[in-house]
């Protein structure tokens, strides 16, 4: 049991945290941040495991995980 | 029939360059003149050229050493900090008495400085910047025209006196784009580089270098390079004078700095004021000698510099006793602008 | 639940300026993560190189110092002797530690300066807009090489890791990778282990990073993470090339 929180106006829309998670739990907002950007956010559901991988990937440490 | 190109001053500048016949170009990556080496990497290649991009500055302008005692017209390009890698490197083309063309794209300084235009270089451009008693003839264009013609000139000069040439543009002449017409070129009568080395057959030996131990070879050898540059000073000044026949305040100025200043006169002008332009073209040889006779008459100067006070001196030392020298300087961060010299030019009035 | 990935200390927070997918955001966070782990933040120097190398100082909070294009492994020699209990370590991109700073990386690493440095080879030179580096692939376009690198102009790529390893003075020389979760990992494990061999004084440390540049290899992020795998790998092998285990070189 997990969740993720991200910062929208750090991500960059860059996806690597899409490749990284191992469930395919990362797809992307409807509503840009300041930049222009549309950030990364968690799927709603109860399947992500808390397992930091997609944080582990961020090059703009714009991910937090809880477990 | 004249062609007329809409284009970069850094690519202006390396057109000319193939323009003038040369073949061989070894540089270094610096920002604001990666159009230098990245236009003749392209280019280069096509009229069988060499383009080398070499490890550093220091291997640049040593690569470029070799090619020149090869005989051949070969260029470097850097900005400052790169150029002052290369000081060593000049002093031995000026010791050995090799051609040589290397352009300064300058950049703001000192250090890491910025990326911006500045004038922060023409004492080490003029005051020889490495080590010992020479001089480089410094061409300072003001336009993308000129960042072409000057080249051509560049490598005539290289090849008429056996010295390095720098050509000393800013980051704004670097990157802007702007007309320029392509007139023919047409190389003048040079000498035959005899004294190159290209293997000793049928001649005795050739050497280049710069290490005189013996007796008196190293006073002797100084004064030959002073008298050369003697003969520059005599057949080689150029510089543009507008405006200045009925002016009472003379504005000195060179580069970008000229530009923002002939809008700045015209607004000077426009308000009732008699101010004139002396744009100094070759840096070295410095045009004192027609500074000294416009000074007879004019007794009022203002040396605009984007710096915090290099070619004022310059000026200072070439203008009769009673003339008086101001001075203005826009230091580096962006280039100056015509109202802000309006005012510096009512000031000095 | 509690949080189990959070913004280590040592990385300031503010936003990285670094382009979308730029590895340099993940090598910056490794290092500071290696710092935090071993408490390091108060006695640690860093040395920029030039590049987009040169802005560690807006990321870490730690004292920093701008070295000349190249240089930094010179600097940091300076700083190590004057202050022998400091952490320092340079972070470098491939045209500051394999083209103009190939005197001072191989000397430095000769003389077994007890240092760490960290080299970032995203085969291009970033900043200044996308020209040929010594680690540019054969065939690479860059804008220096518009035609594809080939080996008899520009010669070829160079291998700093391997290099470095065949130096006595090296004690640790390794190359790792970002694009998977499993080389991250990988990668977390050497820089901790770079860092904790020079707080035993074991001499010199070097960790390669093979890092994309998706603006200057004109690909997306994902395309680029890819051509790590891809393109970089096959000629920059992963591993460890000189591992030294005490001190008995001393």
């Amino acid at each position: 049991m997990g969740r993720i929180l991200v910062n929208r106006e750090r991500c960059k829309a860059c996806a690597l945290c899409t490749l990284a998670c191992p469930k395919k739990l990362i797809l992307f907002s409807q509503e840009a941040n300041s930049q222009g950007f549309y950030p990364a956010e968690l799927r709603s559901g109860e399947e992500c495991t808390g397992c930091a991988l997609c944080a582990e990937a961020c090059p703009d440490v714009a991910i937090e995980v809880w477990r | 029939m004249e062609k007329r190109f809409f284009i970069k001053g850094n690519e202006a500048l390396a057109a000319a360059a193939i323009k003038a016949g040369c073949r061989f170009y070894f540089g270094y990556p610096i920002t604001p003149q990666n159009d230098i080496p990245e236009y003749l990497s392209r280019h280069l290649t096509k009229v069988e050229g060499c383009f080398i991009q070499a490890e550093s500055e220091v291997a640049s302008i040593n690569m470029l050493l070799g090619a020149s005692a090869a005989g051949a017209r070969a260029m470097t390009s850097s900005s400052s900090p790169g150029i002052s890698l290369m000081q060593e490197g000049i002093s031995y083309l000026a010791g050995s008495e090799l051609p040589a063309v290397i352009v300064n794209i300058t950049r703001s300084g000192p250090g890491l400085g910025g990326i911006s235009a500045s004038q922060g270089d023409y004492f080490q451009a003029t005051r020889g910047g490495g080590h010992g008693d020479y001089r480089t003839i410094v061409l300072a264009p003001h336009s993308v025209q000129e960042m072409h013609d000057l080249t051509l000139l560049a490598f005539d000069l290289a090849d008429k006196y056996r010295n390095p040439v720098v050509i000393l543009g800013d980051a704004v002449l670097g990157q802007m784009k702007e007309t320029m017409v392509e007139k023919p070129y047409h190389p003048p009568e040079l000498p035959p580089k005899d004294w190159a080395l290209t293997g000793a057959a049928g001649r005795k030996p050739n050497l280049i270098k710069s290490l005189y131990l013996k007796e008196g070879e190293m006073e002797r050898h100084n004064w030959k390079l002073f008298e050369k540059y003697q003969r520059m000073k005599g057949k080689e000044v150029r510089y543009e004078a507008t405006q200045e026949e009925d002016a009472q305040l003379v504005v000195v100025a060179f580069g970008t700095t000229a530009r923002v200043s002939k809008r700045a006169i015209r607004l000077a002008r426009a308000a009732g004021l008699r101010v004139g332009l002396f744009r100094p073209i070759t840096l070295f040889p410095f045009p004192e000698e027609a500074l000294l006779r416009l000074s007879q008459r004019v007794k009022r100067f203002l040396s605009i510099e984007m710096n915090t006070g290099q070619m004022v001196e310059d000026v200072k030392l070439s203008v009769a006793r009673d003339a008086e020298v101001h001075f203005y300087g826009h230091p580096p961060g962006s280039p100056p602008v015509p109202e802000e010299l309006l005012e510096a030019i009512k000031k000095a009035y | 639940m509690k949080q189990v990935f959070r913004r280590p200390p040592s990385l300031k927070d503010v936003p990285f300026h670094f382009c979308p997918g730029c590895h340099h955001g993940v090598i910056h966070r490794l290092v500071a993560e290696a710092i935090d782990h071993f408490n390091l933040r108060e006695r640690t120097i860093g040395v920029a190189g030039v590049g987009c190398s040169v802005f560690i100082y807006e990321y870490f909070d730690i004292d920093v110092a701008e070295a000349p294009h190249g240089r930094a492994p010179a600097v940091a020699t300076g700083l190590k002797r004057a202050l022998r209990d400091r952490i320092i370590f340079t972070y470098q991109g491939d045209g500051d530690l394999a083209s103009i700073g190939m005197s001072e990386i191989v000397h430095t690493a000769n003389r077994g300066e007890n240092i760490t440095v960290l080299f970032v080879n995203n085969t291009v030179y970033g900043m200044t807009g996308g020209q040929m580096a010594p680690t540019t692939l054969l065939g690479q376009q860059t804008t220096t090489s518009p035609y594809g690198r080939d080996f008899q102009q520009d010669g070829y790529p160079i291998r700093m890791a391997e290099m470095l390893a065949t130096l006595e003075g090296t004690s640790f020389s390794t190359r790792v990778a970002l694009n998977t979760p499993a080389n991250l990992m990988k990668a977390k494990k050497a820089v901790r282990h770079a860092f904790e061999m020079q707080m035993h004084d074991m001499g010199f440390s070097f960790v390669e990073f093979l890092s994309s540049c998706p603006t200057n290899w004109g690909m997306n992020p994902l395309q680029a993470n890819e051509r790590v795998e891809k393109e970089l790998i096959p000629y920059f092998p992963l591993g460890i090339f000189k591992e030294r285990k005490g001190t008995d070189h001393l």
